[in-house]
């Protein structure tokens, strides 16, 4: 913990009342702290954890249902069913990224703390990400075998997805911050981040079709963890001055 | 001493009292362009070889194209101005230029769509260029529910102003992906005539018109931030005296 | 610069073209106009509100001047 600082009141000069120096937790205890705490909440509601793999699960069996069973036809949708399936899993899923926090006051709290909020608004993601989006790639696989995926998309699938994913949930953070004050946001939060996924979902699906048929994935890949390291920069900042806005206006 | 006027922007009674002899000036401009680029478009420049008389669409297909984009960053662009400075003003141009724009993006959907069917025999293409203004048309549509759904204009101005800045970040990825996986997809054969080969007996018809939706843009900004203005003004003392002036 | 079409019905025709090229600019001209008009009607519409405000609140003000004159004079 190197980070921490202290802080001390200008009364301190008085001989007898020595003030207590404010001790300020690191940036990295405090993202720490939120961490444990949205992961813990997450366990104990397991059964709302599986609710995205589910819908994910029968989506993608109405595909043959709806379609054709033909495994030619299949084989062709399955990249982009599985990750159009996939972004609207998680979107689901996004709408109560902060609700809960927000309807109880623990969201307050986190704004008042004197942490950045940048990271915290990061731990949140990140738990969300390790709730949903690894889930959603660790199923991935075995709905490709229903959707008859050739055998080389396979590895491109769960990658793509792995990136993919994550920027998933930290676009969609922003869209969850602007309407988490909203009775009804679930719907609106969906249009307001939905375009902002186009990209991703390009190169995502992309990257498995391009396998598929013989190329290089490297390329797609690569794209999509700079889209990364660039949600990762900018989101958590644009989500934080939304909380900002949401929670005090 | 030159930012002068830039403080005073932030009054909204001096916006109101010192556009309002602009006001007919730009209408006028505007259609007076607008007529003569499109009597000049429309029968006066020549055919094109290849698409014959179809190509006319182009006079209001093109301006519209670059309004949609023009009015995405200066709605972008009031945005940030209004979260930095709090200028009410910017505010009530984030939320007039939204369906502006989206009104821009629509018709050069429809016109482009139009134009497909003569042109490729189909009404709707899933061309680059097309695909990204409706992605555009979708992020308008976006900031437009947003600011609906705030009960406090405050909130409203604030949440749609970042909406539209996330927007602008990503306007060119969206872009770029976009024409990315149209080259994957369809041969690049299908384009519209391209700007630099133009001839100036179709080129000086498209500026006019161009020059002319800018105009256009401008007064019906303008005229729709001036009556916002007054809208969120409403209990103030001028705007009931300019009501009461107007009854008279 | 001259009139590319030789009379009127050709023009509105345009060698098959016509109902497409007509069409966008219709379209458009409806668009363009409902954008100019909107503001105005907007503009209107709170004048008449405002106005209508202004004048329940003259009439209460009458009211209750009258009343104070009943109760002054009784």
């Amino acid at each position: 913990m190197g980070l921490e600082s202290s802080v001390t009141s200008p009364t301190s000069a008085e001989g007898s009342l020595q003030a207590q120096p404010l001790i300020t937790p690191s940036i990295w205890s405090g993202f720490w702290a939120t961490f444990k705490r949205d992961m813990l909440i997450a366990v104990r509601h397991r059964g709302e954890m599986a609710n995205p793999i589910m819908f994910f699960l029968m989506v993608i069996t109405m595909v043959p249902l709806g379609i054709t069973p033909e495994k030619g036809i299949l084989q062709i949708l399955a990249p982009g069913m599985i990750w159009v399936v996939a972004l609207l899993a998680t979107l689901l899923s996004l709408d109560g990224l902060f609700r809960s926090d927000f309807e109880d006051g623990a969201l307050e709290q986190l704004l008042m703390s004197p942490q950045p909020l940048y990271f915290q608004v990061l731990a949140k993601v990140l738990v969300h990400w390790l709730t949903t989006g690894l889930p959603l790639t660790v199923m991935a696989p075995l709905l490709g075998v229903m959707l008859a995926l050739p055998a080389e998309g396979f590895l491109p699938l769960v990658c793509s997805l792995l990136l993919g994913t994550g920027c998933l949930s930290l676009i969609g953070s922003i869209g969850a911050a602007l309407t988490v004050a909203l009775r009804k946001g679930g719907l609106l939060l969906s249009l307001i981040i939905m375009p902002l996924y186009v990209p991703v979902l390009i190169f995502g699906s992309s990257a498995v079709s391009s396998a598929i048929e013989g190329f290089p994935m490297g390329g797609q890949l690569a794209v999509l963890g700079a889209f990364l390291a660039f949600a990762i920069m900018l989101a958590p900042i644009a989500a934080a001055g939304a909380l900002r806005i949401s929670v005090n206006g | 001493m030159g930012w002068q006027w830039f403080h005073r922007l932030g009054s909204p009674r001096w916006f109101y009292e010192k556009t309002d002899a602009w006001m007919p000036w730009l209408a006028v401009v505007s259609v007076a362009l607008l007529v003569i680029g499109s009597i000049w478009g429309l029968g006066f420049a020549p055919a094109d070889y290849k698409q014959g008389n179809s190509y006319r669409i182009i006079y209001i297909h093109v301006p519209a194209s670059f309004l949609a984009l023009a009015g995405y960053y200066t709605m972008a662009i009031s945005g940030a101005i209004g979260l930095i400075w709090k200028m009410k003003l910017a505010e009530a141009v984030v939320k007039c230029a939204a369906p502006i724009g989206a009104v821009f993006t629509f018709i050069a959907l429809v016109t482009g769509a139009v134009w497909g069917k003569p042109t490729w025999g189909t009404w709707w293409v899933w061309d680059a260029r097309i695909t990204s203004m409706l992605v555009l048309l979708f992020l308008y549509l976006g900031v437009m529910a947003l600011q609906e759904a705030f009960q406090h204009q405050d909130t409203a101005n604030r949440a749609s102003a970042i909406l539209a800045l996330v927007g602008t970040v990503n306007i060119p990825i969206i872009y770029w992906s976009v024409e990315f996986w149209n080259t994957l997809h369809q041969p690049a054969t299908l384009k519209f005539t391209s700007e630099s080969t133009i001839d100036p007996s179709m080129l000086y018809p498209l500026l006019t018109m161009i020059v002319g939706f800018y105009v256009f843009y401008a007064w019906v900004l303008l005229a729709s931030t001036r009556s916002e203005v007054l809208r969120r003004e409403r209990k103030t003392r001028w705007v009931n005296e300019l009501a009461a002036a107007k009854a008279e | 610069m001259e009139f590319q079409f030789s009379n009127w019905s050709e023009f509105m025709h345009m060698a098959g073209h016509g109902p497409y090229v007509w069409a966008c600019y219709l379209i458009t001209a409806i668009a363009l106009a409902y954008l100019a008009i909107a503001p105005l009607r907007q503009r209107r519409l709170l004048f008449v509100e405002l106005q209508r405000k202004a004048r329940i609140e003259a009439r209460e003000q009458q009211l209750k001047s009258k009343q104070a004159a009943e109760s002054s004079s009784v």
